[in-house]
């Protein structure tokens, strides 16, 4: 079996994996990084959103092997100890989680929005970008809201701030 | 260190294991030595099973076992159940077909359970399940509800004739059929409810793991009620005695009803880990999901509703065929029966009112509560026909409703409810307010300058939760009783734990319920713990199902800290040197009435353990008690919803504008969380209106079988909600609470179609109401009301 290595949230991982193996199992099965999740088999849902080489991925559309020599941030990577990432701070503070499931990839794909389109969002962007991530609990109502205000306080200066 | 008030908005104390990854959830556990389970799953709709040979797969590579119907049967392992006895119109019970968790003779929906491979990894029992050789009986489908009864159709089950489960009937049909002879107007509504598949985001997942120093199994699976697992898995399918069966349902992710059933997939899980010796994973894909876990809804119904000439309602009248699927499933035959013909009469004075219902088999996966369960069936028949007759009669539609809403409580129902309390004016009044029903109309014209069709529909839902008074429901054919159970284990320094039998999947018992016992002891919320969801910890609870966590859940929790109180009083009298009568508690402290003199609660705690300064022979040490509470009476949330939304003709895309909700849940606790809970059920529920539909082909075959048929809510499908809420008092339980957790999905439905039919000027407009749908509608239709 082929030999993987990579970094995971800031960490050097090797490791032999069958050729077949998704990036979402290795993460969930080698590495016990189990806040990655899988709630669907077509790509559709996005719970398994991680960071490779600082863009959002569906970790259960991307072969381990693929991921070969990257840098990958899993919602684990997310924060400093005792301290946690403006995006996840604002999910709490504005109730943008009810079961948690799908969470995970939800605030992944909210930094990576941030990323792409600024500290700035409007409504209809962040609903437009959320395309990928699906929601069974909250409507969505509070998620917008989460990532609105999560984009404002990623520009705020934070020591610290996480690995990202 | 904060104590925490109810009506205050807490931030959530789960959230933080969710936010930062350390949620546990079935998939995410790992048992040493654990094996992984793949189902075989019959790819026809319905045939005979003529041969099965699993030799060649048990000698492929990692496959630990391959286990059948036949060994099922051989250790005696009983059927899956349904729960609730219905009796039909002659009295007899329902035909309940046999339900095995591995088939023995017959498949009968796809997806159904063939052949379970037990392997080292997936991968290998994947592989092996392909190499086992059956030799189907193809037979013909029964896809179709509307035909499923013909002479003609196939038998699901070779003994029920006709397919037909039962033939029930509530209400008077003579007086019904009385009123709609001499009535004004008749209002004639066939409606269709759509089948649904919940799709919580965490598909389903057991664990079953048996021990055999001890010959006892335990079983991690995403259920919303673990207590109910074990007592069926024990006490009807024999896996093992209850106190043999330990059954975890940890982090849970959303359910909607889908996970209350004790289904095949788990049932095998705990057994096979005793047939292979080592703990046996299995975890649903989103395929094997939208196959296998119990769908909702699907309903076809004849609606009527009856005027006088002044626009009062004088009767209701429904038929109602309910898609049973294949198999009863744990809570099926309640759902078309007692959890919606009893909700007929909504927010309305109706003197009488006939609904007959016919449950049906058909090869589909089977059908069973999915997110309000009945009364989002009952509440679109009421509140479509509400819409239609005003505007047959030339009414406002919230006119209309105001003249037949319900004035004076308590209110006997034709259809067994009694309404307690309510103010259904207040509701609607509110909701027209906050939506700018008065402006309507001129951004209808500004709609119609741009091509687009805008309208308005109201929802005025009524729905019965706190499920449920066991005698009542005892009566009514439920086998088990619907009260819960609570514990408050107060530590000898002070902190709490709270053990419920409720289960949180997403509600926020942790912090709603710490919130209770912050408020009530006055200690800071950070030391309390809510416990739930292992049957080892938690002595027995009902679980988590038609809003029910709050209203009963927590009544059972302020039955306990009535206990604790009382007991802490007593010691601390004793303390203060006091007359018991004299100590006043309050804001966590005891105090003797009329004096300086205090004693905070947690050293009344420590004092209760340390058991130095009161007559143990009076007083037993300890601070810890336990109560059940059993509600006296369902609770009626209820409240007005307002979907205002434009079609664009040209493309027949709905989008809506405008969103009011107006709910009264009485009492609330956490403002925040009720809010989401109401988001979420709309979101559902506009869902089910403008995206949702599970449909079979005519062999039976699952045509929305992933995410990429079966239209999910998506962000960019809905708008942000306008919220409100209205009080009146639950009278029925300690707290005033009527429940919040499905209004949403039961009120929205009938909203939304009731604002596209008035957008379209049709009535006639199915569900899901997709694009092509309603383009096909505005096409044949020029130019309707818009131009009003």
């Amino acid at each position: 079996m082929p030999i993987v290595t990579m970094t995971v949230n800031g960490r050097p991982v090797s490791a032999d994996v069958d050729p077949r193996t998704l990036l979402v199992q290795f993460l969930r099965e080698n590495l016990m990084l189990t806040g990655t999740h899988v709630g669907c088999d077509t790509s559709q849902c996005g719970a398994c959103t991680v960071h490779l080489d600082g863009h959002a991925v569906k970790a259960c559309t991307v072969l381990a092997l693929q991921a070969e020599g990257g840098a990958v941030v899993t919602i684990e990577g997310l924060g400093a100890p005792g301290l946690l990432h403006p995006m996840q701070e604002a999910f709490r503070e504005h109730h943008g989680l009810q079961c948690g499931f799908c969470t995970p990839g939800m605030i992944m794909a909210a930094i990576d929005i941030v990323n792409r389109h600024g500290n700035e969002l409007a409504e209809h962007t962040v609903r437009e970008e959320l395309e990928g991530n699906i929601c069974r609990c909250t409507g969505y109502h509070n998620i917008v809201r989460a990532i609105t205000e999560g984009a404002r306080a990623m520009a705020a200066p934070v020591l610290n701030r996480a690995a990202e | 260190m904060t104590v925490t008030r109810i009506g205050e908005a807490v931030r959530r104390k789960e959230d933080h294991r969710f936010i930062t990854g350390k949620g546990q959830y079935t998939d995410d556990i790992f048992r040493p030595r654990q094996t992984h389970a793949y189902f075989l799953r019959s790819p026809h709709a319905h045939a005979r099973i003529r041969r099965l040979d699993t030799a060649e797969a048990a000698a492929m590579p990692g496959v630990v076992g391959i286990l059948t119907g036949k060994d099922l049967a051989e250790d005696k392992i009983g059927d899956l159940i349904c729960g609730w006895m219905i009796h039909d119109i002659h009295g007899q019970p329902m035909k309940m077909g046999s339900h095995p968790a591995l088939a023995k003779e017959k498949v009968r929906y796809v997806g159904d359970h063939v052949a379970v491979v037990i392997a080292e990894r997936l991968d290998q029992a994947r592989d092996a399940a392909e190499a086992i050789e059956v030799d189907y009986e193809v037979l013909p489908a029964v896809a179709d509800l509307a035909t499923a009864t013909d002479a003609t159709a196939a038998l699901v089950h070779d003994e029920i004739a006709g397919n037909l489960a039962f033939e029930w009937h509530l209400g008077h049909k003579a007086m019904t059929d009385h009123a709609f002879e001499r009535a004004h107007h008749v209002t004639r509504l066939d409606i269709v409810n759509n089948r649904l598949v919940p799709n919580p985001m965490e598909p389903r997942a057991a664990i079953g793991e048996y021990d055999s120093g001890n010959d006892s199994f335990t079983l991690w699976t995403t259920s919303q009620n673990p207590h109910v697992a074990r007592l069926v898995l024990s006490a009807f399918v024999g896996i093992a005695p209850e106190h043999k069966l330990r059954v975890i349902a940890p982090d849970v992710g959303g359910g909607f009803g889908s996970k209350i059933f004790i289904y095949a997939e788990e049932t095998v899980c705990a057994w096979a880990s005793k047939r292979v010796g080592r703990p046996v994973k299995w975890t649903s894909d989103r395929s094997e999901a939208f196959l296998s876990d119990a769908h909702g809804r699907d309903h076809i119904t004849t609606a009527e509703l009856a005027l006088d000439e002044r626009g009062k309602i004088t009767a209701l009248r429904v038929k109602t065929r309910a898609n049973m699927g294949a198999y009863l499933s744990t809570f099926a035959s309640s759902i078309p029966t007692y959890l919606y013909a009893t909700l007929l009469s909504g927010q309305y004075d109706i003197p009488a009112i006939h609904a007959a219902v016919e449950a049906v088999y058909t090869t589909t996966a089977p059908v069973d509560a999915y997110r309000g369960a009945g009364r989002p069936e009952a509440t679109f028949v009421v509140e479509r026909l509400a819409e239609a007759a005003a505007r047959e009669i030339g009414m406002d539609p919230a006119d209309f409703r105001k003249k037949n809403f319900i004035r004076k409580f308590p209110h006997q129902t034709p259809v067994i409810m009694t309404y307690d309390i309510g103010n259904y004016r207040a509701s609607l009044d509110k909701a027209m307010e906050i939506a700018d029903v008065k402006g309507f109309n001129r951004r209808r014209r500004q709609s119609a300058r741009e091509g687009k069709l805008r309208g308005l529909g109201y929802s005025c839902y009524i729905e019965a939760c706190g499920i449920a008074p066991s005698q009542a429901v005892g009566s009514l054919g439920a086998g088990v009783g619907l009260w819960e159970s609570a514990e408050v284990r107060v530590n000898p320094t002070g902190n709490v734990e709270v053990l419920t039998g409720s289960h949180s999947h997403g509600q926020g018992h942790e912090t709603t319920f710490a919130q209770l016992v912050s408020d009530r002891l006055g200690i800071p919320i950070e030391q309390v713990t809510v416990v739930h969801g292992d049957t080892d910890k938690v002595q027995f609870g009902m679980g988590t199902y038609g809003s029910r966590s709050g209203a009963v859940g927590m009544s059972a929790i302020v039955k306990a800290l009535d206990k604790v109180e009382a007991k802490a009083k007593k010691i601390a009298s004793h303390l203060l040197e006091a007359a018991e009568a004299d100590i006043e508690f309050k804001d966590g402290k005891f105090s003797v009435a009329g004096t300086d003199r205090s004693i905070d609660f947690a050293s009344v705690a420590l004092n209760a353990y340390v058991a130095h300064k009161f007559p143990t022979s009076e007083i037993e040490p300890g601070l810890k008690e336990g109560a059940f509470y059993d509600p006296v009476n369902f609770t009626f949330p209820a409240g007005t919803h307002i979907c205002e939304l434009e079609i664009d003709p040209a493309t027949g895309r709905t989008t809506i504008c405008n969103w009011t909700a107006v709910d009264d849940f009485g009492v609330v606790i956490n403002p925040m969380i009720v809010e989401g809970q109401v988001h979420g059920g709309i979101a559902q529920g506009v869902g089910q209106a403008l995206l949702e539909g599970a449909a079979y082909d005519r062999d039976g075959q699952l045509v929305t079988g992933s995410f990429m048929d079966y239209a999910m809510p998506r962000a960019d499908d809905l708008p942000s909600f306008k919220m409100g809420f209205t009080e009146t008092k639950c009278p029925s339980n300690p707290l005033g609470i009527k429940g919040c957790g499905e209004a949403g999905a039961i009120a929205a439905p009938a909203a939304v179609m009731n604002a596209i039919t008035d957008a379209l000027g049709t009535e006639a407009v199915p569900m899901p109401a997709t694009p092509q749908t309603v383009w096909k509608i505005a096409r044949t239709r020029a130019a309707p009301r818009a131009a009003e």
